[in-house]
């Protein structure tokens, strides 16, 4: 018997027809875990890097996480990957509720999708039994109508669904995934939309085992009680009103404007007022206490459900006010956008069309007003319509595409993708590196454990660190922490070992299927995550019956991240691509920064150009990963790690800008 | 006729809808209690609590199986709270064959709340105690309750026999019969 995990794959052809359960190979679970990790690997084996994001041969992943639908409180984020035809690159995206547990019921781990559909098709799973069905007659439908009409039609009001809307049947990069509140951006929508899935509807009724299952069940009872009494887990912001944070300091309209003194008393109370006249109630994914999505009925709209920053976005790009995101959000959702890139995109098109460089023409009848003009934009992009067909592929291409210096306004992506809104004064160094190599492509996916500021009182700083000492995975955070006096003052060493333990917590929430509010984002606001380094290995001992430790943990975390690294790198990303947005900061010193991340290659045993090293790869078991570098010509055997480099080949390096 | 007062422990879990957040950890948590062995096993299909959910409308609403009828009624009723429409079914834990709820999905046999009945009790039914949001609370009151000592319909016929004939030949024939069998 397997536990924790099914042992399945549910494997779909979507060109042929063809459906097949396959039983998957027990090494996978111990060497990757589960979720994006073992995704990771499906795609390293299976789809080859020339492969095209829009070619049939590349592989739509929906992945339960290895301790969804055990009682493990909180674990209910499905990754979703693939190839992104914005980025080239993998395709990171989650979402929570209750797509992965339902799943992992009908007795799947994951869902591997490969080829294209003749026309529009949605996939049934009920258990054993699994259908191709026709959803030409959803064409065009919203993500929730779609959800809704299938349950009705399945005759199964406790299916899971997760749908595309009309964004991603037109291929619009930044679409999304939609399920209940939640949604999966960055990359898969488009694809999904291109394999002409329309959606996916789950029932399961199957039994999900563990091997410990009394002492887990008990662990389990005190960690919710913990996560529902905590305020250092959840969505905060579904409670705390005082968002000048993003107000006052994330950059308006194209990633642009700041307004340092936007926030003021009397419009919290306003904002306050529009929220909770609205608001039916605040509601939380499968098995968790917390209740970080906020319900809004708004007149004329239907009920939509936000979390985080999610509210912001919309009304930040159009310098408009929260009620004018209440009005749009329902909308998006139901068109399935992703509320981080998408308002970016539209911004902008208008940025573009105050510069001369898009006209009346690119843009007929195009309004005066700034709400009216990204609601006009949406509308456009959502059907690939005139100017939103270029528009739909994101802002670096579509700046490419439009040409006559569009370029220029393209100033907030890394990597093709475009970057939260924040410009700031001086460099915060391992934000540098985070947004420079993490391959998660959002910050929010990538930051997380370690504090982004010193906390400047050093009463509350040690209030903060007594909460955050059994969360370290080693003792030097707290003293890297409690010597840090400015926040661009900070050891390169401190900086390295930062990043790498931020990266570690999300890849392995990734892969377990913890939630980020309750782990990897979130120590950095309140430093008393429920879970951390020193206690997942016992939980997940616990529910595999795998012997693992703090030290087999990190491992795996190094796998996968080593792998999602290969799998860019054969695909062609190297250190010219890990430059964060020029304007990120005001102040930037290059030399400073390519050292840094000289010693950031370094500390991960990656070459100069970001190329894991046959050395490194190997002593994590990724043997086939050198071999297929060492074949391809990414490797030639004889590099070294920068460590090993003589001193005077560091210093020609560093005379020619680190590379 | 007679009749005595008699203390009864009536035992019940509240649902308070405005404070469910949909997680359905009571089903997680009902199905594990309820594996055998117990906790042996994770499924929300085998729970005796269900969530029904709406999202669309709003509509998150625990109901806890009860008795098993083998004939659904109409469920036609509509009502509306708060400018909400709830379906009766929302409301209501009988285990019947309109609905797929509340019956084990191998075996197809229905599946009552027992309240975790269990040796030693539990100090709250386990769906309580995963409810960190107090959606779902434990209650136990002392009725007191008069119970009326009513004789059945064959104590009454007997009474009849024996004011007739007197209760020792109706003694007396009663055995004869018995020993003849």
């Amino acid at each position: 018997m397997r536990y924790a995990e099914t042992g399945y794959n549910l494997e779909i052809d979507l060109s042929r027809g063809n459906i097949e359960k396959v039983e998957t190979d027990p090494k996978l679970m111990e060497n990757y875990l589960g979720g994006q990790g073992v995704a990771a690997k499906i795609l390293w084996d299976r789809v080859p890097p020339g492969t095209d994001p829009f070619s049939p041969d590349n592989l739509l992943i929906f992945s339960a996480g290895l301790l969804h639908g055990t009682p493990v409180p909180g674990c209910n984020r499905t990754a979703v990957n693939t190839f992104s035809p914005q980025t080239n690159l993998l395709a990171h995206s989650l979402m929570g509720g209750f797509f992965g547990p339902e799943l992992k019921h009908a007795g799947y781990d994951r869902i591997v999708i490969k080829g294209k559909a003749p026309d529009l098709v949605y996939l049934w799973i009920n258990n054993d039994k699994v259908e191709i069905r026709d959803a030409t007659h959803l064409r065009g439908k919203g993500t929730h109508e779609t959800a809704r009409l299938i349950r009705e039609e399945l005759k199964e009001p406790y299916a899971q669904v997760a749908a595309i809307g009309l964004a991603g049947e037109n291929r619009v990069y930044t679409a999304s995934i939609e399920h209940g509140f939640s949604s999966a951006a960055r990359g898969p929508g488009p694809v999904m939309g291109d394999k002409r899935l329309k959606a996916i509807a789950v029932r399961g009724t199957k039994d999900v085992y563990v091997a410990h299952p009394e002492e887990l069940f008990q662990l389990c009872i005190e960690l919710r009680k913990k996560i529902a009494e905590s305020d250092d887990v959840g969505d905060w912001m579904a409670v705390d009103e005082d968002d000048s944070f993003h107000h006052n300091h994330f950059a308006w309209g194209n990633a642009r404007t700041r307004q340092k003194n936007y926030w003021s008393k009397e419009l919290q109370e306003r904002w306050t007022r529009w929220k909770y006249d609205h608001m039916d109630r605040q509601v939380g994914c499968y098995n968790c206490p917390k209740k970080c999505v906020n319900v809004i009925s708004w007149p004329g709209q239907k009920r939509f459900g936000y979390k985080c920053y999610g509210k912001d976005t919309y009304h930040m790009a159009a310098f408009k006010e929260l009620d004018y995101s209440y009005q749009i959000l329902g909308p998006a959702m139901e068109y399935g956008l992703d509320s981080y890139s998408t308002p970016q995109v539209l911004a902008f098109a208008v940025e573009l069309y105050e510069a001369g460089i898009l006209t009346d023409q690119d843009l007929p009848d195009f309004p005066s007003d700034s709400g009216e003009r990204i609601r006009y934009l949406l509308e456009k992009v959502v059907r690939r319509e005139g100017i939103g067909d270029i528009l739909a592929n994101g802002v670096y291409h579509a700046a490419r595409q439009i040409g006559k210096g569009a370029e220029k306004y393209d100033h907030n992506t890394t990597k093709k993708f475009e970057q939260l809104p924040i410009k700031l004064g001086k460099l915060n160094p391992p934000y540098f590196l985070m947004i420079a190599t993490g391959e998660k492509m959002a910050i929010t996916q990538i930051e997380g454990s370690f504090p982004q500021d010193p906390i400047p009182d050093m009463e509350e700083r040690l209030a903060f660190v007594k909460k955050w000492e059994v969360v370290l995975p080693d003792e030097k955070f707290k003293k890297y922490f409690l010597e840090w006096e400015k926040r661009h003052e900070i050891s390169n060493e401190a900086s390295c070992a930062i990043t790498d333990w931020n990266e570690a917590m999300h890849y392995l929430d990734d892969s377990a299927g913890f939630c980020g509010f309750l782990s990897s984002f979130r120590g950095q606001f309140g430093g008393g995550v429920v879970y951390h380094i020193n206690n997942m290995p016992y939980i997940i001992s616990l529910a595999t019956g795998m012997d693992l430790d703090k030290d087999g943990l990190w491992r795996i975390f190094q796998r996968n991240r080593n792998l999602v690294r290969a799998l860019n790198v054969r695909r062609g990303l190297r250190r010219e691509d890990e430059r964060p947005p020029e304007d990120h900061w005001a102040v930037r010193d290059h030399e400073f920064e390519q050292k840094l991340l000289d010693d950031y290659y370094t500390f991960k045993g990656w070459t100069k150009d970001g190329i894991p090293t046959k050395e490194t790869l190997d002593s994590l078991g990724l043997e086939y990963v050198s071999e297929d570098f060492l074949r391809r010509g990414i490797l030639t055997g004889n590099e070294s790690t920068p460590s090993k480099e003589t001193p005077a080949q560091k210093d020609e390096e560093l005379k020619s800008g680190g590379r | 006729m007679k009749s005595e007062v008699v203390k009864k422990v009536v035992k019940t879990i509240k649902v308070n809808l405005d404070k469910c957040n949909g997680c359905r950890a009571c089903e997680m948590a009902c199905s594990a209690f309820h594996a055998e062995p117990k906790y042996s096993s994770i499924n929300p299909a085998r729970s005796r609590i269900r969530v029904v959910t709406d999202p669309l409308n709003d509509e998150y609403v625990p109901i806890r199986a009860t008795d098993y009828t083998k004939a659904g009624c109409d469920g036609r009723r509509v009502y509306t709270i708060n400018g909400k429409e709830y379906s009766e079914c929302s409301f209501c834990g009988t285990i019947c064959p309109t609905r797929d709820l509340f019956k084990d999905p191998d075996s197809g046999l229905p599946l009552k709340c027992d309240l975790c009945n269990n040796d030693p009790p539990l100090e709250e039914p386990m769906c309580v105690q995963a409810c960190s949001l107090d959606a779902l609370t434990y209650e136990e009151t002392e009725e007191e309750e008069i119970e009326e000592l009513k004789l059945d319909e064959m104590e009454i016929g007997l009474k009849s026999l024996i004011d007739k004939y007197g209760l020792q030949k109706l003694a007396d024939s009663f055995a004869r019969m018995s020993q003849k069998g």
